[in-house]
């Protein structure tokens, strides 16, 4: 079996998998990052995205062993010095969450939205680019509400 | 998943090299459908031949637009010249599934995989391309030959698409609401020598429809497709539309691309 390496959350790890191991199952399972979520089989539902090399992808949707060397940032990641980063507080203020299950993919793609768009987004930006990102419980208003919020705040 | 052998080539003639050597064998580009054929059980290859070290990416501007097969959609979305010179391709590639999707599919992979309802395929059919592979270049009419499949030899690997400008393209397309793939879309082009119009999402494969290229061609305007018919003989029907309704959207798409071309 191929052995990988990265940065994940600013902390080297390393691994061995197979070649169809997921980046997923590689945050997941090899590393016990559990806060990275599977949502769906089909590459639909977002819950699963990660930054990678600063870029929002679906890490359900990748092979570990085509990331030797990347950089990885998980949910875990984003809080700093016991304070939570802007985005989730926003999420948290605004109620943007009911169970929780989509949040990391939600509050991952949020950062990536306001990193490519910058921080002043309208209603309609948001909803559109949140198209990969999908939500059971909220009816996504609230969601909305809080990427705006929290995009003005980072 | 089934289990497969992964290769990285470091260069085109590598990779050639590995599928030659692996007739069983799936080159991947950005993996975005690959891999959920994967994980659904409906592609099992015995090795998969990762293009992504190939570093093939980025786009020229001269007297045709060139854009290397490792492109991403993101790249595509966001570049200044694909802006200035065919502002419809920029668009379409910005609508193409979702963000973190576009962040990682190319535009290689998309029209070497030539899913029915890609989007990618009705540009380059629209805007008569030409596809460069390691091997030669072929004509986008000559490219796609249907539901899946291309002129693409066994072990042919995509290296760039070159597209010739034109005085104005556009595109529209009908998404599905669930899968946000094109029910329908047209990719419209006034050519300079004459107009084009590609379909996609009909079912069979990307086609050129006739029946819009011939009322266009006495005009380049919405205006000259009131009353246009498209049949359906190229068009299928399923459990979201019927083959007649899709070919009707064929025509109010055409027009919405022609009313957004520049």
């Amino acid at each position: 079996m191929p052995a990988i390496s990265m940065k994940v959350n600013g902390q080297a790890v390393c691994g061995e998998v197979e070649g169809r191991t997921l980046l997923v199952e590689f945050i997941r399972e090899k590393i016990g990052l559990t806060g990275t979520h599977v949502g769906c089989d089909t590459s639909q539902c977002g819950a699963c995205v990660v930054l990678v090399n600063g870029k929002a992808v679906k890490s359900c949707t990748a092979l570990a062993v085509a990331h030797d060397g990347a950089e990885v940032i998980t949910v875990e990641g984003l809080a700093a010095d016991g304070k939570l980063h802007p985005m989730q507080e926003a999420f948290k203020d605004n109620h943007g969450l009911q169970c929780g299950f989509c949040t990391p993919g939600m509050v991952i793609a949020s950062i990536d939205m306001v990193n490519r768009l910058g921080k002043n987004l309208s209603e309609e930006t948001i909803r559109h680019e949140l198209e990969g990102n999908i939500c059971r419980c909220t009816g996504y208003h609230n969601i909305v509400a809080a990427v705006k919020a929290g995009a003005a705040n980072m | 998943m089934e289990n497969f052998n992964y290769h990285r080539p470091a260069s085109v003639d590598d990779a050639v090299k590995a599928a030659k050597a692996h007739p069983e064998a799936k080159y991947m580009s950005g993996g975005q459908t690959l891999i959920p054929a994967m994980k659904q059980g409906l592609a099992a290859p015995s090795d998969i031949i990762d293009l992504g070290a190939l570093k093939n990416s980025g786009v020229s501007l001269g007297s045709s637009l060139v854009i290397k097969a490792g492109t991403t959609h993101a790249e595509v979305a966001s570049n200044a010249d694909v802006k200035k010179a065919i502002p419809a391709l920029a668009g379409l590639a910005a609508n193409i599934g979702d963000p973190h999707v576009r962040h990682k599919g190319t535009i290689g992979g998309s029209i070497a995989n030539n899913d029915p309802a890609a989007d990618y395929p009705s540009a380059c059919l629209g805007l008569g391309a030409t596809i460069h592979t390691n091997a030669r270049k072929i004509a986008a009419d000559d490219f796609f030959t249907g539901l899946f499949s291309t002129a693409l030899e066994e072990g042919e690997v995509v290296t760039a698409v070159e597209f010739p400008l034109p005085k104005k393209a556009g595109y529209a397309k009908f998404p599905n609401p669930a899968s946000r793939y094109a029910m329908i879309g047209v990719f419209v082009a006034d050519t300079g020598s004459g107009a084009r119009a590609a379909v996609t999402g009909a079912g069979h494969g990307v086609f050129r429809a006739k029946e819009i290229e011939g009322a266009l061609a006495k005009g380049f305007s919405a205006a000259s497709l009131n009353g246009v018919k498209v049949g359906t003989d190229n068009v299928a029907g399923d459990l979201h539309a019927s083959a007649e309704y899709r070919a009707h959207l064929i025509t109010v798409m055409a027009k919405r691309a022609v009313d957004a071309a520049k």
